[in-house]
């Protein structure tokens, strides 16, 4: 893996961040045009979280993610032509074009699915953690939601079980202040829905900005040496903000003047792009690596509308193990 | 219920659970426990007794009382190399993590194109008749019925409890595992060394001519009193089906069986509103409706809360009078 503490290292993350901000907007694009039907819930803005934390993680650590997935997806290592080949519902897509864009997955790599039931894969991420401790491996699992999930049961019931198991857990929260389109101080009496929370359980905490992909791939790795060396879980609450609206076309009307704008001056690639300026990579470098990016993804498009459609014959396989759907005799 | 025991009749429903999952965990590592009280206290209903001593703290796990991690967290060890066996205490407590049964558990592997597996047992107490009231009498398997992408166990008898837990625990489907309340304490043979029952067979229990019982669990033992009494009463020849599994569905039995009886009445403890048995009518009114010389009927469970007192319990759940007079009731086609 390349040592994301040098210059070089640090544009490879940018390049990643640029990938996935750029399939986020092609995403929407293709949505906007009617190529992408059902529903997206984009993460451009979040880019930070999902690479900074997979950069400070091993090889065969565990991810599980929300509906607000694709950056955790290829963070994780799908391509962006199987993601958007998903979302075009393409026998080539990441699921078959079985899931769609809420269930983004790419189990050979650790990532374990993306989740549409919001808190319900927090308890997954600790069986994970609780499976690698038995099994005697290194491994983490990771339980990355939003804000607005530090208020369903599944949460508290997830942290209370991994901390009294000490698990090898870490529940990243991407705050981005808002529940769909509900404020989250709106709902929420702690000041840090899922930091404040954490001390009851008995659990570190960390609040971090989740928009420096340093900052965030240094906190994930100092929880990760924690839970490696059997010091249990910690719960880390990213603070960033989504770009678009909450899902498909909202265009986020709740949000004050000026709101966007002020994050769009911390946006995680411009942080991202001056941190490696003080690192001495040239602007030119810079350059070169979202052209890449952009040639990735522009490739992506182009093969997934060309990818045939759903095989029809998908609807009935994967129900069971043995690849079948037979529920009779 | 009828006293069918013999001499061979020595363990105990409930032994043959704690007896199915230790034989398990002997052949496979992978093989975990996780639930409330199920450790040194042996669980609530004595059903894991002597696991703990045997397996220890690392293979059986106390946990809280929440019953959403105990079975997300089953989940997510099964995603990644373990077998699980996860024991919800009753089943009406399956409704407080209900989206692992109904949108979790059984999505994943389809909706992620088959990258993943989830071989999991849920195990839990399932079924009235002890008078515990509405909200721990409940008999759910249609509950899981209404969700594809489970498979579903209801052991009778003690060796169909070990060799069903065999199957279900070596299976790489997630599997929903009932313990009928009623039945923990009686007897039966023990199962034989290696005893494994595989799911989608039905066992005909006793065969007849005269009208099919197609029955699960709880209402296997009251078939089958009911159909000794039909033959000592009536003259008639009841034939016995014990499901056993519900998914896999071995409807093919029951048509086979109507093949010859023309009759039919299903026995099902589950409410009729929704019970698993509307399914088995209505795959025998489509693929089976020649065979019928009479309608068919369905002795369920009331559509009434569960009450309390035993003899307002008897009014709404089966019996053998109730299954005695859906036979007779049959007689005059
Ligand atoms: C159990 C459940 N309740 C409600 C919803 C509908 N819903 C989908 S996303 C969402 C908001 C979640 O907000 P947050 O956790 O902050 O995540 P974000 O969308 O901001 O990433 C809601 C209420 C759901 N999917 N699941
Ligand atoms: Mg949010």
């Amino acid at each position: 893996m390349t040592d994301t503490t040098t210059a070089t290292g640090l544009l490879a993350l940018h390049e990643t961040m640029s990938v996935i901000r750029r399939t986020e907007k092609a995403a929407h694009d293709l949505f906007m045009s009617g190529l992408v039907k059902g529903t997206t819930h984009l993460a451009a803005g979040h880019e930070a979280v999902a690479v900074g934390a997979r950069a400070a993680l091993r090889d065969g650590d565990y991810a599980f993610a929300t509906y607000r997935g694709h950056h955790h997806a290829i963070a994780w290592g799908a391509t962006p032509e199987e993601c958007l080949a998903e979302l075009m519902q393409r026998s080539t897509g990441l699921n078959k074009a079985k899931g769609g864009s809420m269930h983004l997955t790419k189990a050979e790599s650790g990532m374990l699915g993306s989740y549409a039931i919001v808190g319900a894969h927090l308890p997954m991420a600790v069986g994970a953690a609780w499976s690698a401790r038995l099994r005697g491996t290194e491994q983490v699992a990771v339980a990355f939601f939003g804000d607005g999930a530090t208020n369903i049961g599944a949460f508290h019931e997830a942290l209370n079980l991994a901390a009294v198991w000490r698990l090898p857990v870490l529940f990243v929260c991407e705050n981005n202040f808002y529940m769909e389109y509900t404020p989250i101080g709106a709902v929420t009496a702690a000041e840090h829905p899922a930091a404040g929370r954490a001390q009851s359980y008995g659990l570190p905490a960390e609040v971090v900005d989740g928009n420096d992909v340093v900052a965030v791939r240094d906190a994930v790795a100092r929880a990760a040496v924690r839970a490696r060396a059997g010091d249990g879980p910690t719960v880390l609450e990213a603070h960033t903000y989504r770009h678009y609206g909450h899902s498909r076309t909202d265009p986020g009307k709740y949000r004050p003047d000026g709101e966007l704008e002020r994050w769009l001056e911390r946006d995680p690639l411009t942080v991202s792009a001056h941190r490696l300026r003080e690192a001495g990579t040239s602007g030119d470098d810079i350059a070169a690596a979202e052209h890449r990016a952009a040639a990735v993804v522009e490739r992506a498009v182009a093969n997934a509308r060309a990818a045939p459609e759903a095989d029809l014959s998908e609807a009935f396989t994967d129900v069971w193990a043995d690849g079948g759907a037979a529920w009779r005799t | 219920m009828a006293d069918v025991t013999t001499s061979q009749d020595v363990v105990t429903y409930r032994d043959s659970v704690a007896e199915g999952i230790a034989r398990e965990m002997r052949r496979d590592p992978a093989v975990v426990c996780l639930g409330e009280d199920i450790g040194a206290a042996g669980g609530v209903f004595k059903t894991t007794v002597g696991l703990f001593e045997e397996f220890g703290p690392e293979r059986v796990w106390d946990t809280p009382i929440s019953e959403q991690a105990i079975v997300g967290a089953a989940m997510g060890a099964a995603m990644t190399g373990m077998r699980p066996v996860a024991e919800i205490m009753f089943s009406d407590f399956l409704a407080c993590c209900w989206d692992y049964l109904a949108n979790e558990i059984p999505k994943v592997r389809y909706m992620t194109g088959g990258q993943v597996t989830v071989p999991l047992v849920i195990r839990t107490a399932n079924g009235g008749g002890l008078g515990f009231g509405a909200q721990h009498s409940q008999a759910v398997e249609n509950w899981v019925l209404t969700v594809p992408g489970l498979k579903i166990a209801a052991p009778s008898t003690p060796a169909d409890v070990v060799g069903l837990l065999a199957s279900a625990i070596r299976s790489d489907d997630p599997v929903v595992f009932f313990e009928h309340k009623g039945l923990l304490a009686s007897k039966g043979a023990p199962a034989p060394d290696g005893h494994v029952v595989p799911f989608g067979e039905a066992a005909v229990l006793r065969e007849g001519d005269d009208v099919t019982l197609v029955a699960l669990a709880s209402t296997v033992p009251l078939a089958l009193t009911a159909a000794e009494r039909l033959a000592a009463d009536d003259s008639v020849a009841a034939e016995v089906l014990d499901l056993r599994t519900l998914i896999p569905l071995d409807v093919a039995a029951v048509l086979r069986s109507v093949e010859r009886t023309s009759r039919l009445v299903v026995v099902e403890e589950n409410p009729y509103q929704g019970g698993w048995g509307g399914t088995i009518v209505s795959v025998v009114a489509d693929e089976g409706f020649e065979l019928l010389d009479a309608p068919v009927k369905r002795v369920a469970g009331a559509n009434v809360p569960l009450p309390f007192a035993d003899a307002l319990e008897d009014q709404v759940i089966p019996t053998v009078d109730k299954v005695v007079d859906a036979v007779r009731s049959l007689t005059k086609y």
